[in-house]
C-alpha cells in the first residue's frame, strides 16, 4: 500500500493529540521544554508548542521550543559523505531539571534518537526525556521506543517514508513509497 | 575535499560552508560540555617543523574537542634532527595509522608534497608551508571578519568589503592565503608594503598594492585593516636590506593611535600574532576595543575544528 497515507487534516489531528497525550502525562505543562530534531523535527516541535499555548495559555510557545542537531553524534559519520552541521538553539532556560520532549518526524531504527539523547546529555540534565513522533515505521535497531506516535504505519524495510511539512516543502503530507533497492 | 592544502584551491562554496560549519563549532564551544564525540578513534599528528604556538595549540584543541587522538610531533629531539627525510617521516606517520597529519614547514610547498607524494593514507592539512600557505589563518580571519563586518553571516561571504593587508607581504603566508581567499569570497583586497617587501611576480595576484599606508588609508574606505609580523628571522642583516631602520618602517608602515583614528568607525583591527609590539603596531591599537586579535585566536579553534571535521568525518575514500 503506497501513496499519500496522511493529508493535512491527519497530520494536524495527530498533532493535537499528541499535545494532550504530552500535557496529561506530564500533569500539565510545567518544565516541558519541546526539542525539534532538524531538519523536519523542527518545525513539529514547534506546531505542538503552538498547541500547548492553545490549551494551557500560561506556556510561552518561543520561550519552550528549541532546535537540536546530531550530526555531531552519529555513528553512521564514516559511512556516508560529509554531512553539513545544522543549528542547536536551547530554550534560554536551559534543560536542566526540564522535560525534555525530543520531536522527529519519523521513528525508525532508533539511531536518530540514541544520537539526540548523547546530545542532550551534553548540554545538560533534564529531569525526564520524552519522544514523540509523527510516524513509526518500525524496524528499531536500538531498544528505544516512542512516548507520543501520530501513527504507526506498518513497513517493509525497502520502502521509503516521507514526511512534507508546509514550512520546508510547501505542503503536509506523510508519502509512502515503494523505495529504491536496498543500498 | 581530501586535503586542505593552499586557498587557491578553494571554491567560493568550499570557503563558505567552511565558515557556516565552523559558525556551528564555535556555537558549541559556548557549551558547559565542550568536547563532541564526533571523531572519536580517529588520530590526527601535528607535524610541526617549525615553532608555533597558537597554530599548534589551537590545531590540538580542535582535535581534542572532537575527540580525536592528537599526537605531537615536533622537529627537534625527534629523529629529524639525526637527518631522517620527510618521505620517511610520512612513511612512519602513516605505518602509525594517523587519519590526518596538520604539517607546519619551512619549505614552501612541503604540504603539497606529502599530500601528493603517495606516502599516506590520511588527509593533509597545511598549517604553513614556508612564504607559501597558511589557509586555516586565512579562514580564520575570514571568519572574524564575517561576524563583524556582515548582517546575517550565514551562507554570506564578503562581498563589498575592503581589506588592507599591511606590512611585510614578501614574506607572509599568511597575506598569500588572504589574498586569494578573499577575492574568491568577493572582498577588494589592498596591499600595503614598501616595495622592498611586495614579492617579484606577484602581478597576476587579485589585488592592489599602495606603498604607505596613509595613502591607503586615505584612498580606501578600508573595512579590516590586517598588519602583519615583520619576519625578521626570514630576513638576511635581520631586515636592514629591506627599510633603513625598524623606526622608519613604523612611521610609515606602523599603526598608531593616529592612524587608527583615521580608520571608518566600523573598521577591524588584526593581526595573525605573534606581534612586535612598537614596530608594526602600537600597543594603544593592538589593545584598543577595535581590536580583534585575541578574539582571532578563539575562532581559529572553531575553524580548524570545522576543517577537521569536514575532512575527517565522511565517508573513506569519498570526496
Amino acid at each position: 500500500m503506497t501513496g499519500t497515507l496522511l493529508g493535512p487534516g491527519d497530520i494536524s489531528r495527530a498533532l493535537t493529540r499528541i499535545a494532550h497525550e504530552i500535557l496529561e502525562r506530564n500533569g500539565g505543562p510545567d518544565d516541558v521544554v519541546l526539542l525539534g530534531i532538524p531538519t523536519r523535527g523542527l518545525p513539529l516541535a514547534e506546531r505542538l508548542a503552538t498547541r500547548l499555548a492553545e490549551v494551557e495559555p500560561g506556556f510561552d510557545a518561543d520561550a519552550r521550543c528549541g532546535a537540536l542537531d546530531i550530526t555531531m553524534y552519529r555513528d553512521d559519520l564514516h559511512r556516508q559523505p560529509t554531512r553539513a552541521i545544522g543549528t542547536t538553539r536551547l530554550p534560554e532556560q536551559g534543560i536542566d531539571d526540564a522535560v525534555v520532549v525530543l520531536v522527529d518526524d519519523v521513528l525508525h531504527t532508533g539511531r536518530t534518537i540514541r544520537a539526540a539523547l548523547d546530545a542532550i546529555k551534553d548540554l545538560g540534565r533534564p529531569r525526564a526525556v520524552q519522544l514523540a513522533a509523527l510516524v513509526d515505521r518500525g524496524h528499531r535497531e536500538l531498544p528505544i521506543r516512542a512516548d507520543f506516535v501520530g501513527k504507526n504505519i506498518p513497513t517493509s524495510r525497502s520502502e521509503r517514508v516521507d514526511v512534507h511539512l508546509e514550512e520546508v516543502d510547501g505542503e503536509d503530507a506523510v508519502i509512502l513509497s515503494a523505495g529504491r533497492a536496498e543500498a | 575535499m581530501k586535503h586542505l592544502l593552499s586557498t587557491r584551491d578553494l571554491s567560493r562554496d568550499d570557503a563558505i560552508l567552511i565558515l557556516d560549519t565552523a559558525a556551528q563549532m564555535a556555537a558549541t564551544q559556548e557549551r558547559e560540555v565542550r568536547k563532541l564525540p564526533t571523531l572519536r578513534g580517529k588520530t590526527v599528528v601535528n607535524l610541526f617543523f617549525e615553532d608555533s604556538t597558537r597554530t599548534r595549540i589551537s590545531f590540538e584543541a580542535a582535535a581534542k574537542r572532537l575527540s580525536a587522538d592528537v599526537i605531537n610531533f615536533s622537529a627537534k629531539g625527534s629523529s629529524v634532527s639525526k637527518g631522517e627525510s620527510l618521505k620517511d617521516t610520512a612513511l612512519t606517520l602513516q605505518a602509525m595509522g594517523a587519519d590526518a597529519v596538520v604539517v607546519r614547514h619551512w619549505a614552501s610547498g612541503a604540504a603539497y608534497q606529502l599530500a601528493h607524494g603517495g606516502w599516506l593514507h590520511g588527509s593533509v592539512l597545511n598549517a604553513g608551508d614556508g612564504t607559501h600557505q597558511h589557509p586555516t589563518q586565512a579562514l580564520l580571519d575570514a571568519f572574524t571578519m564575517r561576524r563583524h563586518l556582515v548582517g546575517s553571516p550565514e551562507g554570506a561571504g564578503l562581498d563589498g568589503l575592503t581589506v588592507a593587508i599591511v606590512g611585510d607581504v614578501l614574506h607572509s603566508r599568511v597575506a598569500r592565503s588572504n589574498v586569494h581567499l578573499l577575492h574568491t569570497l568577493g572582498a577588494r583586497v589592498v596591499l600595503v608594503a614598501p616595495p622592498t617587501l611586495v614579492p617579484v611576480g606577484m602581478e597576476p595576484w587579485p589585488c592592489e598594492v599602495v606603498h604607505t599606508l596613509d595613502e591607503a588609508i586615505e584612498s580606501y574606505d578600508i573595512d579590516a585593516l590586517m598588519m602583519l609580523r615583520v619576519q625578521r628571522e626570514r630576513m638576511s642583516g635581520g631586515g636592514l636590506a629591506f627599510f633603513p631602520s625598524p623606526a622608519e618602517y613604523t612611521r610609515l608602515y606602523g599603526l598608531d593611535a593616529d592612524r587608527l583614528g583615521r580608520l571608518p568607525d566600523h573598521a577591524i583591527v588584526m593581526h595573525p600574532g605573534p606581534m612586535n609590539r612598537g614596530l608594526e603596531i602600537s600597543a594603544e591599537a593592538a589593545d584598543s576595543p577595535r581590536s580583534v586579535i585575541v578574539e582571532q585566536v578563539g575562532n581559529g579553534v572553531a575553524v580548524r575544528m570545522a576543517a577537521l571535521y569536514l575532512l575527517l568525518a565522511g565517508e573513506e575514500g569519498a570526496q
